[in-house]
């Protein structure tokens, strides 16, 4: 349908430039160099879930790339791993409803899920053979590396993403039921 | 002739409302024609339109009943993109529509979907910048535009390809009077030179009708409730029936007791002819007044001086700006689009830190605290709710800026209680959010502020795009929390909010203070009102016309009047 | 407000003169050959073009000051990092072990581990010139109509475009909506403690999403208005025309792609090792 795809498309846009807001001011470094544990994975996993796979990967990889060029210097494997993050949960989304008010227990848990299983992918196997493949680093190294990005971004994923997932089903919850005390 | 847009017995219904938002429309718009739509917030205004321009049904789905065709072809086996090209839909928000990266991108942008070669797009846009005259700023950004320059990028965006119909939704909201009226001049003259038909969708009708209309359509309650001529239409009661505010001349004539169905050009200030014995009336009326007298002697709470600012690396905003606010004053801040006016708030509250100036509450520098310290003293509420609002319920958001004061949980429902009751949200304090209208949203945002116990507040334009109703509610909300002693600062392009409701105005134009005095003074001054981007009210040329040598006193007496009658009504 | 996203730097040059697509040619090849090789000899070769190319640019460090700095910060401390992790891991990968000096506990300094590191960074040191290169010389305008140039399907190009439009007002939504929360008692500072600073975020991040929600409806709305996403391809304003200099460069790309390709994988693996005897 029509109205989706341009939807869509807007919504990749606003959310690479969200990530790339968020990637760019609003960072805690995790003491490992090149490895920042911030907010935007949450925002994209609630984009993810909120439009779709699709969205989900580009908006990341769009807004990582960015990101990495306003410092110079694109680090590839790792924008990849954004993007294959954003895919996975993206691909739960249709389990998610939160687009009629829900986020109880199964919608949670799915969630949960899904970022666990993206998170892994994305650390534990994109970006490390990534790294491995392109720089021949270390693979202890790149697997530590992706361990800890991996534990932060599922942490701060999960309990953001859920905060406002929650937030959000809540604006459009249905009001029918209310009656003034 | 044969009407370009034709309802016969349209109804449309969104997925998610239970009743349909058009209820059996019948309305035939005929080419060259020139057409006010007005009606309270929620009749259906928007509705209408958008079924016109074809985002209903083709973006928000629902159930249509009967027959709209536009420019002979039935829309709803049309398609969007067939619609565009003949209908230009300008709306309310003007970031929301500038998608290029610059000017002439975003003029160009539906040539370019369109498939439009190169040469014949720069042609074209070249033209169209020229109509709307912002050709010499075609390769600058939007954060390098002013509200209005901006809403021209956005009309001539949409006649870059020559369409029939325009289409304007709220086209004046939060520009400043001066750019709103030439807005509706700028209208008025591209209709001229394209001769196409133009429907404009406005609650502020004393501006639209600046400019001659044809017809004005009322609506309520997704029904149209009066489709006459603008003289018609004001010479009835029906526009303070449907809560629409009726021009302020108008008013004043009725203060009078001027027999408006005799009067001539009504319809619109610049032809309107006043009669010797009408002219008496006035008169008359105005010796009768009681000259107004309120004087604020208290001690000043807010004083700054001497500031200065910009924001990092950009030029400077704000130039050596000094003013003092009484303890209960209810203050307006008015001027141009980007004049400097949110800033200066920003500063006051600490988001933003001066370079030089000091800033003095009750008489003690508060330059260097803290924004938290500060909020406890001065609260600000910006203009979208939607920015301020974090939590799902009523409750939860109101108590937030209290939670981490140490409170313990009675004293802190208590205090939220009170808060909820001052600000008329106490039945719904367990209602989420989502549930309020847009005016009832801005009351939480207030009472989320409210809740600190400031005695200063500033808001940011508190009532722009809301129509009568909302509008009175919450500013005589404002007046009740005013008169409980809570200093009041308004930001605000609305010309009668700052004569209606405030004291003083300060006047405010590229950064600095031109004018610190009262609206009335302030509306009657026309070189003042040339460099501030304002607009002379309406009152002012009766008070000319009419032979009265103090105009400012006359605009006061017209003032004091309409507030005793509002009392009276309530 | 961040007017200014990418750090484009409006100037006369060879560079500049070039097409947007060409520049992004370029820029994926040395990103790709880059990345793919690590054969000192071609790595070098690429540092040496991309500092030519960077000289023609008329770009002065002074100009990039920020990320120059940011780069070297980072190459140090990721070479100690990867030292520090396995100093053997050169040998390791070279198979042969050549000590220059022994540093303290099964620290030893080898030819082999200083070599492989080399060759790291010098790989994040190509990245760099070409990425600056791109960026500051590139208008962002020009952005989205390169990348369909090059096959990127047009509605995935514009959001590329979407996002550079929006950044600096998202930049500012998120500054007030901080702001205003700061006001209320909702603060990031580092005095907070952890998981109230992530709570805390979550007060500000959601304001931020429903705006930028509501703006989405409202951009798709006006650009569906504007027939956006009517015909299977769209015609762009800021589509420079291809010159015979963009062909030859383009032309100089594919060459320089094979050789460096062949080269790197002569001797069955991407890797030139010099300690072979
Ligand atoms: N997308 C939508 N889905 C469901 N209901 C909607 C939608 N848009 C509007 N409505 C409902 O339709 C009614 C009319 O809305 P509309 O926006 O047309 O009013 P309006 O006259 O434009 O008001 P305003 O003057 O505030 O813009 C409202 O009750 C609104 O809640
Ligand atoms: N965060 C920011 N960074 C840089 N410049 C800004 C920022 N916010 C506003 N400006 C600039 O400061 C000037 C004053 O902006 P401000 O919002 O104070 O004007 P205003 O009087 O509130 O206008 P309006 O009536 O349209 O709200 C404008 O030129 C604007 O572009
Ligand atoms: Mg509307
Ligand atoms: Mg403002």
């Amino acid at each position: 349908m029509k109205n989706d795809s341009v939807k869509k498309v807007v919504a990749t846009g606003i959310g690479a430039a969200l990530f790339f807001v968020l990637a760019r001011f609003v960072a805690i470094p995790s003491g490992i160099p090149n490895t920042n544990i911030t907010f935007q994975y949450a925002i994209q996993a609630v984009f993810a879930v909120l439009y779709g796979p699709v969205v989900g990967c580009l908006s990341g990889f769009i807004g990582h790339v960015l990101c990495d060029m306003s410092w110079g210097g694109v680090w590839w494997s790792w924008a990849f791993a954004t993007a294959v993050y954003g895919l996975v949960v993206g691909l739960f989304a249709k389990k998610i409803n939160v687009k009629d008010g829900y986020f109880a227990k199964k919608e949670i848990s799915t969630f949960v899920l899904a970022n666990l299983l993206a998170n892994a992918v994305a650390w534990l196997l994109i970006a490390p053979v990534g790294d491995i493949v392109i720089y021949k680093e270390d693979a202890k190294l790149v697997f530590t590396q992706g361990l800890v990005a991996g534990l932060g971004d599922f942490l701060f994923a999960v309990v953001l993403g859920g905060l406002l997932l929650f937030g959000y089903s809540k604006t459009v919850a249905k009001t029918g039921s209310l009656d003034k005390e | 002739m044969k009407p370009i847009i034709s309802f016969k017995d349209f109804s449309f219904q969104y997925n998610a409302q239970k009743q349909p938002t058009l209820k059996h429309i019948d309305l035939d718009i005929y080419p060259g024609e020139k057409i006010l739509i007005c009606g309270a917030s929620g009749s259906g205004k928007s509705t209408l339109g958008n079924c016109i321009n074809g985002l209903i049904p083709f973006s928000y789905e629902g159930k249509m009943e009967g027959e709209l065709t536009v420019d002979g072809i039935t829309t709803k086996d049309s398609s969007i993109f067939e619609l565009s090209t003949r209908v230009g839909t300008v709306l309310q928000d003007p970031d929301g529509q500038f998608v290029g990266l610059t000017v002439a991108e975003d003029i160009a942008f539906a040539l370019e979907n369109d498939c439009v070669e190169q040469d014949a797009m720069k042609r074209q846009i070249m033209e169209a910048a020229g109509k709307v005259g912002i050709e010499d700023h075609m390769s600058k950004a939007p954060y390098d535009l002013s509200g209005g320059q901006k809403q021209r990028v956005s009309m001539a965006g949409v006649i870059v390809d020559d369409v029939k119909i325009l289409l304007f939704d709220e086209p004046l909201a939060n520009l400043d009077p001066y750019t709103g009226k030439t807005a509706i001049e700028l209208i008025d003259l591209i209709k001229k030179q394209t001769d196409t038909t133009v429907l404009i969708i406005e609650h502020r009708i004393e501006d639209v009708l600046w400019e001659k209309v044809d017809r004005i359509i009322l609506m309520d309650d997704g029904r149209i409730v009066s489709d006459t001529k603008p003289e018609e239409l004001l010479r009835s009661d029906l526009l303070s029936r449907y809560g629409i505010r009726e021009p302020l001349y108008l008013t004043q004539l009725k203060y009078a007791g001027v027999d408006v169905n005799k009067v001539e050009g009504i319809d619109n200030i610049k032809d309107l002819v006043l009669k010797e014995n009408d002219k008496k009336k006035i008169r008359n009326w105005y010796e009768a007044q009681s000259k107004p007298e309120r004087i604020n002697d208290n001690d000043y709470i807010l004083e700054v001086e001497h500031v200065d600012f910009a924001y990092d690396n950009s030029e400077q905003i704000l130039f050596d700006v000094s003013f003092k606010v009484r303890q209960g004053e209810m203050l307006a801040i008015v001027g141009k689009n980007g004049a400097g006016k949110s800033t200066m708030c920003k500063v006051i509250c600490g988001f933003e830190k001066n370079r030089t100036g000091r800033i003095l509450f009750k008489g003690e520098d508060i330059t260097q605290s803290s924004i938290r310290a500060r909020a406890s003293h001065i609260g600000y509420v910006m203009q979208n709710p939607n920015q301020m609002i974090s939590q799902a319920m009523i409750f939860d958001e109101v108590a937030m800026g209290i939670r981490n004061l140490g409170l313990s949980e009675e004293e802190l429902q208590e205090r939220v209680y009170n808060t909820l009751k001052i600000c008329g949200l106490y039945e719904f304090r367990n209602w989420p959010i989502s549930a309020l209208s847009f005016g009832q949203k801005k009351r939480v945002t207030i009472a989320s502020i409210l809740v600190m116990g400031p005695e200063v507040v500033m808001l940011d334009e508190p009532t722009a795009g809301q129509d009568l109703r909302h509008y009175t509610e919450i500013m005589e909300f404002l007046k009740e929390l005013n008169e409980k002693g809570i200093t009041i600062i308004l930001i605000t392009h609305d010309m009668h909010l700052m004569l209606e409701y405030t004291d003083r105005s300060i006047v405010f134009t590229d950064g600095r203070i031109v004018a610190d005095k009262s609206g009335s003074a302030v509306l009657c001054d026309r070189e003042l009102i040339q460099k501030a981007a304002l607009k002379e009210t309406s009152l002012f040329y009766i008070a000319e016309m009419v032979g009265i040598i103090d105009p400012v006193d006359f605009v006061d007496c017209f003032i004091d009047c309409d507030r005793k009658e509002r009392d009276r009504g309530n | 407000m961040a007017t200014k996203v990418l750090n484009y730097i409006p100037k006369e040059s060879f560079i500049h003169g070039l097409s947007g697509t060409t520049k992004l040619i370029i820029f994926l090849t040395f990103s790709v050959l880059c990345g793919l090789s690590f054969d000192t000899r071609v790595l070098l070769f690429l540092l040496l073009l991309s500092f030519i190319g960077f000289s023609l640019s008329n770009i002065r460090l002074s100009e990039i000051r920020l990320m120059s700095t940011f780069l070297i910060i980072f190459l140090v401390m990721n070479f100690i990092l990867l030292f520090l992790f396995n100093p053997e891991y050169g040998p390791e990968l070279y198979g042969s072990r050549t000590v220059l000096f022994h540093l303290f506990g099964r620290y030893d300094v080898t030819m082999e581990q200083m070599f492989y590191q080399f060759n790291v960074s010098l790989k994040y040191v190509i990245g760099f010139p070409i990425a600056i290169l791109f960026i500051s010389t590139t208008n962002p305008s020009e952005f989205a109509s390169s990348l369909s140039q090059i096959g990127v399907p047009y509605r995935i190009s514009y959001s590329v475009s979407l996002a550079l439009r929006y950044i600096p007002d998202i930049q500012q939504d998120y500054h007030e909506i901080a702001q205003s929360q700061e006001a209320r008692g909702v603060a990031l500072g580092k005095d907070v403690k952890f998981f109230e600073r992530l709570k805390n975020s979550a007060k500000i991040l959601l304001p931020l999403v429903l705006t930028s929600l509501n703006r989405i409806d409202d951009i798709s709305n006006s650009m569906q208005l504007r027939s956006f996403g009517k015909h299977k391809k769209r015609t762009w304003f800021t589509k420079k025309k291809m010159t015979a200099a963009d062909y030859s460069v383009i032309a100089f790309c594919i060459i320089l792609f094979v050789v460096g390709m062949i080269i790197t994988n002569q001797g069955g693996n991407n890797l030139y090792n010099p300690f072979v005897r």
